[in-house]
């Protein structure tokens, strides 16, 4: 019996079918936590599947690359997910046309201080000059962010996941900051945090409204926009890049 | 839900193209995005059309991050060796990027002209 099992396993792990359906069930299952968990923002989703296949693929020995072999499935929905986020934002068009002033400025507020603020911090801690470069667009969602290092010669992967931590820290943190700062328009809410983390904060935006989750797709789009045009210029303004 | 699932790559691709042919720095699914936000303020028709599906797809948003976040275990190296300047590059800049950008906001929206409230 021992043999036979042995070979499926070889024949499994070596097919992208294993790895997606393991992407898929750890995200449910991380999914499942949260909500079992009374939406503790600590049980982010994301943050659980993503510690649960790094424990399972290190477990296994499976290099990142075969598991991608099967997880670009998943991660290739990013790009129509993205073009997704035109429908809410024509719903919510009205509530946009109102605020364009106050949101555009606080969108050139937000996207300065997110790429200052990695610069400097990571300076002070005494980054690395490849660090520091991967850090500045960690606000940007996630193809964005990584074409924007790559023509900087950056390490694109490595901002694949800092960018990622990044919305993680924002969705798990931001709905408490801003409730503390007592911004409860649901149409800022979204704003500021798709401006700072992107895709997952805007995912976390969902959950509190489609009106916060238009304006975080809103946003995060803008953000994209606006960031691989400012961030080249402010690099070079420094002298980093 | 295919025909929507469709249109989406069409507007993706429109956006991928043009990109590409004019050398923007915009990555192509943002302005795929622009793309179908025009299309669908010419026909509001096709919004209503594909509300379900984009509701579905954008439900699980987050679920797309995860195989770019796995990709952690590539960079221990670094990450053990530069974690201080990281965690806190990470953390602190979120947290005052989201302050900045909503107090900004929250101000400038403060002045502007009140419009009576339960107007829409």
């Amino acid at each position: 019996m021992r043999p036979a099992l042995n070979e499926i396993w070889v024949y499994l792990s070596t097919s992208p079918l294993l790895h997606l359906t393991l992407t898929v069930c750890a995200y449910l299952l991380g999914d499942w936590l949260f909500r079992r968990s009374g939406r503790r923002a600590l049980f982010n989703p994301v943050l659980l599947a993503v510690l649960m296949l790094v424990a399972v693929l290190m477990l296994t020995n499976t290099s990142y690359q075969t598991y991608f072999a099967g997880a670009q499935f998943v991660h290739f929905l990013l790009g129509p997910a993205t073009v997704a986020l035109a429908v809410p934002l024509y719903f919510n068009f009205s509530k946009l046309r109102r605020l364009w002033l106050p949101l555009g400025v606080g969108l050139l507020a937000g996207c300065l201080t997110a790429a200052l603020s990695a610069i400097g911090l990571a300076m002070l801690f005494d980054a690395s000059a490849a660090t520091t470069l991967a850090l500045v667009p960690k606000s940007v969602t996630a193809p964005v962010a990584m074409g924007i290092v790559e023509k900087l010669g950056g390490p694109p992967s490595l901002t694949a996941i800092l960018v990622v931590s990044t919305g993680i820290i924002g969705a798990v943190i931001g709905p408490a900051l801003l409730d503390r700062l007592k911004i409860s328009d649901p149409a800022v809410r979204g704003f500021a945090i798709g401006t700072t983390s992107h895709g997952i904060g805007t995912a976390r935006a969902f959950q509190e409204s489609e009106e916060a989750g238009a304006f975080s797709g809103l946003a995060m789009g803008l953000n994209a926009l606006l960031s691989s045009l400012l961030i080249p210029v402010l690099l070079y303004l420094l002298g980093i890049a | 839900m295919l025909q929507s699932f469709a249109i989406l790559l069409v507007f993706q691709l429109a956006g991928e193209a043009c990109t590409q042919l004019l050398h923007l720095a915009v990555p192509g699914p943002v302005l795929g995005m622009a793309l179908l936000f025009a299309a669908i303020a010419l026909r509001p028709a096709l919004g209503y059309a594909m509300r379900t599906t984009t509701g579905g797809l954008l439900q699980h948003l987050s679920m797309l991050f995860v195989p770019a976040g796995v990709g952690v275990m590539l960079h221990a190296g670094r990450l053990r060796d530069e974690w201080l300047a990281i965690v806190v590059a990470v953390v602190l800049g979120a947290v005052v990027t989201l302050a900045v950008t909503a107090l900004t906001i929250r101000v400038l929206a403060d002045r502007m002209p009140q419009q009576e409230a339960g107007e829409e």
